[in-house]
């Protein structure tokens, strides 16, 4: 938490002061009750779902609610992994979002070194065609890309999941922007001493552009990770479902299999979370960056 | 880096074929970096972009057989009561967002900030982690949470004597429960982009205009709102963006029901294009709602003047 607190923070340090006064002190009371009542809020609807991953039906679809179960129990767990491939889900997940996140930032990398550090021709148009298609809503590919996908056999593979999504004109337009502040007498100096373009990029951009890759490396983690309209129009093996999809398929008409769905909830948010704890810092400055423009 | 000279390294003597290598490798190299990118981006991106738009001009189901249908399809939806559906609740989530959204996280992030809150981070964190679920987890959650008979919500209401509330199944009030759960998700990060703007402000114009005799309300209105107007851009335009990027809560929670009264513009899309395969009319569908968008920005733009993001 001090880490969010430093990039957030970070301008105007504001220190708490106690106020001496009374009405002081009742403002001070009324807004920390107000702010725990909304975290209150925020907080319980998540651990109710967690929680109750570990309540049998009965709990569930009980007349009286608790947060925290009466009796614990592991079966809601075991159905899923036992009656689906979870595991399978898990593993399609976790490829789909690292192998995809690591296309995405090298790539982009690789194509903004070119457009903040070299001359070529068409650049400016390139990058005006980047800029307008930055522009549109993924909505409008949907429909042309689902018919490339049929073209290339691409449905239900790892392949088909990853690299539609893996090319955005943002990640681009974003690694131009951090190249652009790489000085130029680094890269003369490493051109001096006979490095390749390549070898440029390999050792001096891409570990200067470090603040980059991770706001781009964790957008489009959470995006892929927490994807669901692509993987619902190209997959249709259950062995090739991801975590998302998994869960959504067990949304039948006729019985809703609310423990199990906990379940599947839960553990499709545990690592998404656990990435957070880790990288606090890149996550709260990448989500409010937000879009660059 | 080496600290050889210039002149030392231009005396190497360098064989011929990668001395011709190494003269060209500079030129060649910025069309290698950008080829790998372009060519799935011309697959993927732009060539999606053109074909849909030739796309919404035909008619037909499928792929193949398509028939040119001039404005059919365009025309249509003027007269299409599902995709007036689509669009006023989609409206109304994008209003319902920035109203309730951008409002209360302006507040949040007032109060975080003000001199009297300890654990800042703390409170941030908790209001922050649930952008981090998929709208499906969300939608986990919120059947948990809106059932209407078992739902958490109304078991609280229960207590005080209120309800049942049928938050699901009343076309009047399935919206509003759409976008109460957007609050839930979207009020934390929408909080940091106030935030961030908040912490942006020079601290010298507060003591100048308390110097001059400025209340708190004063600079508040004076100095903060006015210094906040591009993050206000910011939260407008995320709040619009969701609004239309809204698919698969309301898929897995209502199926866009009852009665279509929680269908949305993505939703009505999928359900052209992936159910129908209506996909000339699906494409038209995601090029008004293209247009819509890119008006709304630029209406925005002007009224708001100007852009930046939070990170900036």
């Amino acid at each position: 938490m001090a880490v969010v607190d430093k990039v957030v923070g970070s301008v105007r340090d504001i220190r708490v002061s106690l106020p001496r006064r009374w009405p002081g002190v009742v403002a001070l009371v009324v807004v920390n009750l107000v702010l725990l009542v909304g975290v209150f809020v925020e907080v319980t609807p998540y651990l109710f779902m967690a929680f109750g991953a570990f309540k049998n039906n009965e709990e569930i679809f009980s007349s009286n609610l608790t947060l925290w179960p009466h009796e614990w129990t592991l079966g809601n767990m075991e159905a899923l992994i036992t009656g689906f491939p979870l595991a399978r889900w898990m593993f399609n997940t976790a490829v789909v979002a690292v192998l995809g996140t690591a296309v995405a930032v090298l790539l982009a990398s690789l194509a903004g070194f070119a457009f903040a550090k070299h001359d070529f021709r068409f650049k400016n148009v390139l990058l005006v065609i980047m800029l307008v298609t930055l522009l549109l809503p993924t909505q409008v590919l949907l429909v042309p890309q689902f018919q490339i996908m049929r073209a290339f056999d691409w449905f239900n593979t790892y392949q088909g999941l990853i690299v539609p999504r893996a090319v955005t004109a943002f990640g681009i337009i974003l690694m131009r922007q951090y190249t652009l502040s790489v000085p130029n007498e680094l890269l003369d100096a490493a051109r001096v001493d006979g490095a390749t373009e390549f070898r440029i990029w390999w050792r001096i951009v891409l570990p200067l552009v470090r603040p980059g890759v991770a706001v781009l490396g964790i957008l489009t983690f959470l995006g892929l990770w927490n994807d669901f309209f692509w993987p619902l129009i190209i997959t249709t093996d259950p062995d090739m479902f991801v975590m998302n999809l998994g869960i959504a398929s067990l949304v039948g008409p006729y019985d809703f299999r609310y423990g199990m769905l906990l379940s599947g909830a839960l553990l499709a948010s545990l690592p998404v979370i656990a990435v957070f704890i880790f990288f606090q810092r890149q996550f709260v400055s990448g989500l409010t960056r937000g879009a660059l423009k | 880096m080496s600290t050889s000279t210039l002149a030392s390294r231009i005396g190497r003597p360098l064989w011929p074929a990668r001395e011709w290598w190494w003269r060209r490798q500079r030129r060649i190299a910025p069309y290698i970096f950008i080829s790998p990118f372009f060519i799935l981006f011309l697959i993927f991106g732009l060539y999606p972009v053109i074909y849909s738009f030739v796309l919404s001009f035909t008619k037909g189901f499928g792929f193949e057989e398509r028939s040119f249908a001039g404005l059919t399809n365009y025309i249509h939806m003027f007269s299409d009561e599902r995709f007036g559906m689509a669009m006023r609740n989609t409206t109304i989530y994008a209003l319902g967002s920035i109203v309730l959204i951008g409002g209360v996280s302006l507040l949040l992030a007032l109060a975080i900030n003000s001199r009297l809150v300890p654990w800042k981070g703390f409170f941030r964190t908790a209001f922050f982690f649930p952008v981090l679920t998929s709208e499906v987890v969300v939608f986990v959650i919120a059947a948990r949470i809106l059932d209407e008979q078992y739902g958490l919500l109304n078991f609280a209401l229960s207590k005080v004597n209120l309800g049942p509330v049928a938050w699901l199944t009343d076309p009047k009030i399935v919206m509003l429960s759409i976008v109460l759960i957007g609050l839930w998700t979207w009020t934390g990060i929408n909080a940091l982009y106030w935030m961030a703007g908040l912490n942006a402000i020079d601290n010298d114009y507060y003591e100048a205009a308390a110097i001059d005799g400025a209340g708190r309300w004063q600079s508040f209105r004076y100095i903060t709102l006015p210094l906040l107007r591009p993050i206000a851009l910011f939260v407008v335009l995320q709040a619009i963006i969701g609004s239309y990027n809204l698919f698969a809560l309301p898929l897995l929670l209502t199926g866009g029901g009852p009665s279509d009264a929680s269908l949305t513009v993505t939703l009505y899309i999928y359900n052209q294009g992936f159910q129908f395969f209506n996909v000339g009319y699906a494409s038209a569908i995601a090029y008004v709602m293209t247009f819509f968008l890119l008006a709304v920005s630029a209406i925005n733009i002007k009224f708001f003047g100007g852009w930046a993001s939070p990170g900036e």
